[in-house]
């Protein structure tokens, strides 16, 4: 049976991780590839690396960052980040990303979405939607939150899978950072208006918050960063929580 | 000994040659049919439309065909094992090596299509050697909306809304829908077993 998904988010500036640091009494704390380890380890089924800075000297760094973090991780592995070419984006690739995450870029030129998809697959294109409630709606924002787009969220999210989109990153920006919990009525509309898998991002802050966007929300996926401190065992405890209340977890090694 | 990667222009490869860098047995890539010589083991890659084969057509085929004779192993990942049977209704144009009966298929049922995350492998053939160490319920990253139909050479297989085989084997002959490269601790002993059989006999 196929399995929901747990992403762990590294928000990464020139080739540290900046947010969602843990061990940081370990050796190596801040250093993408060690987290990405340490993630994998616990039984973490995918990693995404966010550029935070995606200036153009961060790009190079970027890329370093990705190979380092690809040359140890065989599990998926998702970059984004300012992403606004195919040429960008196929560096990403050549680094060891299985997928990259484009948002503002395809707002501003959605055939970017399809030039990636036709060159690298469907698989390997990420849109993320940030979205917020406004007069009861769903509007998309761009360019890290900072300007409005006249776009539904859940129109958008449908003419990204027609145009060739693998996967839909949807953040809340209504509930990211608050960790008072997923958007569970945003996450299940766009999940209900796409056949591709929706990964849900945007304030998780305790278990019962996955448990609630996996059943309510309908996610395939729910990505969080920092949030992965809440205990010892942090992703194992998680899974262990969510497969005792019926939802499909990949079965790991407990880490050693 | 060499293991080939296939390089035919379909998309994003450095993933498979990490994994199989990190067990040691690095690959090779040949962009030209004439440059196979004489690899121990051979990966087909592949993602995408079916269609993205095509270039496959032309020459690679028979040289491919060549080195299995002369007993390479080969190992077809995701859309490379579906293009080890004869086609897919993804495609009327363009069709497969045909070493397997059948065409692939669409996923159906009341499920997401595509099929994207961690899933596992279930009725493993005992006999299996790609599969050796792999137990049912060990899971495979998937990603894919078609897939290979029944046949006799199914050495696993995965549930989405319909069954299908994910691993096939015969003789030397491998093919696995998920990727190994993406798949933990079990892709890399997937991979490890083919690099093992790839060495086998390539002296």
């Amino acid at each position: 049976m196929l399995t929901r998904r747990l992403i762990a988010c590294l928000d990464v500036r020139g080739g540290t991780v900046v947010k969602g640091v843990r061990f940081s009494n370990l050796a190596g704390a801040g250093d993408p590839a060690a987290l990405a380890a340490r993630y994998d380890a616990e039984g973490i089924d995918e990693v995404v690396v966010l550029d935070v800075t995606a200036t153009l000297e961060g790009r190079a760094a970027l890329r370093r960052t990705v190979d380092r973090v690809a040359s140890e991780l065989f599990i998926p592995l998702a970059v984004g980040g300012g992403v606004r070419s195919i040429d960008h984006a196929g560096g990403l690739f050549d680094a060891g990303a299985d997928k990259v995450s484009v948002n503002s870029a395809a707002l501003g030129e959605p055939a970017l979405i399809t030039r990636i998809a036709a060159r690298y697959g469907s698989q390997a294109v990420i849109v993320a939607i940030d979205a917020r409630v406004i007069d009861g709606r769903y509007r998309v924002f761009g360019r890290s939150g900072t300007s409005a787009d006249t776009r539904d969220a859940i129109a958008w999210a449908r003419e990204a899978e027609a145009r060739g989109a693998g996967e839909i990153l949807l953040t809340s920006m209504d509930r990211d950072g608050t960790r008072a919990g997923f958007d569970c009525e945003l996450t299940a509309a766009v999940s209900g208006a796409v056949h591709i898998p929706v990964i849900a991002s945007g304030g998780a802050g305790q278990p019962s918050h996955f448990l609630d966007v996996f059943t309510r929300g309908r996610a395939d996926a729910a990505l969080a960063a920092s949030v992965f401190h809440f205990s010892e065992h942090g992703i194992a405890d998680l899974k262990a929580y969510l497969a005792g209340r019926g939802i499909p977890m990949r079965a790991t090694a407990p880490p050693c | 000994m060499t293991i080939a990667l296939i390089d035919y222009g379909a998309g994003n490869l450095a993933s498979v040659r990490k994994a199989f860098a990190a067990i040691g047995a690095p690959l090779t890539d040949v962009a030209c049919p004439a440059d196979l010589g004489r690899a121990g083991g051979i990966v087909i890659p592949g993602v995408g439309h079916f269609d993205a084969t095509a270039p496959l057509q032309t020459g690679w085929k028979e040289a491919i065909a060549r080195r299995a004779a002369e007993s390479a192993a080969i190992l077809g990942i995701c859309l490379g094992m579906q293009w080890l049977f004869e086609g897919s209704e993804e495609s009327s144009v363009v069709s497969g090596l045909g070493w397997f009966r059948g065409r692939c298929l669409r996923l159906t049922g009341d499920v997401k299509v595509p099929h994207v995350g961690w899933n596992s492998l279930n009725d493993i053939s005992p006999r299996s050697r790609l599969l050796t160490g792999i137990t049912g319920g060990a899971s495979m990253y998937f990603t894919h909306a078609y897939a290979a139909p029944a046949t006799p050479a199914a050495a696993a297989r995965t549930t989405h809304g319909t069954t299908f085989v994910s691993v096939v084997e015969r003789g030397r002959v491998f093919g696995t829908q998920g990727h190994p490269e993406k798949s933990g601790g079990t892709g890399l002993r997937l991979l490890s077993n083919f690099a093992a059989l790839a060495r086998e006999r390539s002296c």
